[in-house]
């Protein structure tokens, strides 16, 4: 491949666009947000202001946010999404699986399928598992028909995570069909021919080749999740509450941007310490993993 | 803070979240205004929150194209404003919110010589606390915060106090309450025997405590569908707005609505014009319009929350006027109080305070 000073004016005219993007839809608006968790709101006339802001005036922000009350919330957040993520893994895998091995004739419309509830806005398809899951939902009519229920199926933390894996699936599913469908499927074979049962070749050839999809999914699951609230709010009950919706609160009814964004920006330092782990484990483990 | 739906909405407010926020962002206002204003209005409004035909009668009327963008709650309204008018030229704060906006310089005074028929406006919203004179709004809709309920569900089939929903097991898993933090431990407060609008640190203590207590017995904290829970046997106790429950009365026999003798809130809508408003001309006559008696009757008759708009109202069937869910009796109406902004410092203190609530 040619150097790219070799052929300048290539490079820019394809780099510009993208690089245009990233600056002025994410890095101006998050460099705004970092600079806002370090401001507090101005103080005009010895009242608290509510439009105008002092900038950069110290880690105030920071400081409540490390509040245990917060701490709590983003722990609980992240239980919730890591359990979230386990079981869109779970769920995720034999689809992909399936998908793989489906014949050719019938794999576009399967992945159509995957991908079809994104056609769908993320708030509509939250209302139908509402009609789904209520006391008079379909679940409960279909129940109820014999004999069973009506449940208590939403409003609860079952209805959360279930709202979670129920939108973030697709996320999971397809990395692990990228990798599924790259496998060489004579490693499969011959660690058959070798004597190993069904299990150990899934457990010791197939999960360890698919290991990066299985990564990617589980980072793209992961982080959305994290930060979720629409689920939380129309799905949970009353001990709902994850840090999603704080943030939202704050960008709203609290009107207290400075704090809102010293969550967020904590959010995502939980976020990088993550993935930094991930890369130390990867490290250490070298060579498997990607 | 309320709106009007018609049946099957599962919650047309909070779908208008995404949407509304879509349209606004789309719609490109021009921002310069000329020696003669163009025939254009940009109206910012609550859904299902107008006549049927009133921005085609005002055209009609003025040769004036009025155009309008939904907000979902006040919250959103003062975030879009927030950062410098987007082209909108008549909002529809409440009370609270229109307070905060004054005081951040957000709303224009209006001219009162161009609204005659500020005559119209029912004698106890001539003048008002959070915008005295009457100075920068004129009064929309008001109403009142309570309880819905199914009558069957209910002992003795009749609510006259907070206590069901705040300070009882009876209904264990049977309850939703708010989803905001100024509504729920304003009515905290009331219930306890103080003022909606406290700041008081002790009184304060006291409804968190009251509401981390009563919290493993409610449901659900609704953002703004505690008639849908209610209407489909979800919870059998709300705590709702009275134009929520009332819509949801028409189709169902067995729900009512009371206002609590301990006394609620009392909100009022206001229609107000946006600092940086680019047809001035037109939201004076817009303001104006909707003061009419007629215009203001037709939009009482779709929308059925209680006019401010006594010249409408005078031209109003019975079963609006004397409908108590509408028109609450006047000794309770006495013991509500209006919710005020408190400023920033008190609105952080309840935040955190709800954060509490909701985490414990």
């Amino acid at each position: 491949m040619d150097n790219w000073k070799d052929n300048r004016s290539v490079f820019w005219t394809l780099a510009g666009p993208g690089t245009f993007w990233l600056l002025v839809f994410f890095i101006l608006p998050l460099g705004f947000l970092f600079v806002m968790s370090f401001s507090d709101k101005a103080i005009i006339n010895g009242e608290v202001s509510i439009t105008e802001y002092d900038y950069l005036t110290g880690i105030s922000n920071y400081i409540r946010s490390v509040d245990t009350l917060y701490l709590t919330i983003i722990w609980k957040s992240i239980w919730v999404s890591a359990l979230a993520t386990v079981l869109c893994l779970l769920t995720a895998y034999p689809i992909a699986f399936g998908i793989c091995f489906a014949s050719e004739k019938w794999k576009p419309l399967l992945l159509l399928l995957v991908v079809l509830p994104f056609w769908i806005n993320l708030l509509i398809r939250t209302y139908a598992l509402i009609a789904v899951f209520r006391s008079q939902g379909y679940v409960n009519l279909a129940l109820g028909a014999v004999g069973l229920g009506p449940y208590d199926m939403l409003y609860n933390n079952f209805a959360v995570i279930f709202g979670l894996v129920y939108v973030y699936m697709p996320f999971m599913v397809l990395p692990l069909y990228a990798t599924i469908e790259r496998l060489d499927k004579s490693y499969l074979e011959a660690s058959l021919d070798l004597g190993a049962s069904q299990f150990t070749t899934f457990l010791k050839v197939t999960i360890p080749l698919t290991m990066p999809g299985i990564i990617t999914g589980v980072i793209l699951v992961f982080i959305p999740c994290l930060g979720s609230f629409l689920t939380p709010d129309l799905l949970g009950g009353a001990n709902a509450i994850m840090i999603g919706n704080v943030i939202e609160r704050q960008f709203k009814a609290a009107n207290d941007w400075p704090f809102g964004a010293a969550l967020s920006f904590m959010l995502m330092y939980a976020t990088f310490a993550a993935l930094m782990l991930r890369a130390f484990l990867a490290k250490r483990s070298a060579g498997v993993d990607v | 803070m309320t709106t009007f739906r018609p049946k099957f909405s599962p919650s047309r407010r909070t779908l208008l979240k995404g949407t509304g926020a879509m349209f606004a962002g789309l719609t490109l206002l021009p921002r310069f205004s000329l020696a003669e204003e163009e025939k254009k209005l940009n109206l910012y409004n609550w859904d299902t929150y107008i006549g049927e035909t009133t921005l085609a009668d005002f055209t009609a009327a003025t040769g004036v194209e009025a155009k309008m963008d939904l907000f979902a709650d006040n919250d959103e309204l003062f975030a879009k404003l927030k950062g410098g008018n987007p082209g909108y030229d008549v909002i529809v704060p409440t009370n609270d919110m229109l307070e905060r906006m004054i005081k951040a310089n957000m709303v224009m005074p209006l001219d009162h010589a161009k609204i005659p028929n500020m005559a119209n406006i029912d004698k106890p919203f001539q003048d008002a606390a959070f915008d005295p004179g009457r100075k920068h709004s004129i009064p929309y809709m008001w109403g009142t915060l309570g309880v819905g309920y199914r009558k069957s569900k209910v002992e003795g089939g009749v609510v006259d106090s907070w206590k069901i929903l705040l300070d009882s097991d009876k209904y264990a898993g049977r309850l939703s309450l708010l989803g905001d933090a100024q509504n729920v431990i304003g009515v905290a407060l009331k219930y306890l025997g103080h003022s909606f609008n406290s700041v008081d640190a002790a009184e304060l203590k006291k409804a968190e405590d009251l509401l981390i207590a009563q919290k493993k017995y409610v449901k659900v904290f609704a953002d703004d569908n505690g008639q849908d829970l209610l209407a489909s046997g979800e919870v059998d106790v709300c705590q709702e707005w009275n134009g929520d429950i009332i819509q949801v009365m028409a189709e169902d026999e067995d729900i009512a609505y009371a206002v609590p003798t301990e006394g609620s809130l009392v909100w009022q809508d206001t229609m107000a014009i946006p600092t940086g408003a680019p047809h001035p001309e037109n939201a004076h006559a817009f303001l104006n319009f909707v003061l009419d008696a007629k215009a203001g009757a037709h939009i009482a008759d779709t929308i059925k929350f209680a006019t401010a708009n006594a010249g409408a109202k005078a031209i109003m069937d019975k079963s609006y006027t004397e409908n108590t869910s509408i028109f609450p009796p006047a000794e309770i109406v006495a013991k509500c109080e209006p919710g005020l902004y408190l400023g920033e410092e008190a609105t952080k203190v309840r935040d955190e305070i709800w954060t509490r609530v909701q985490a414990a």
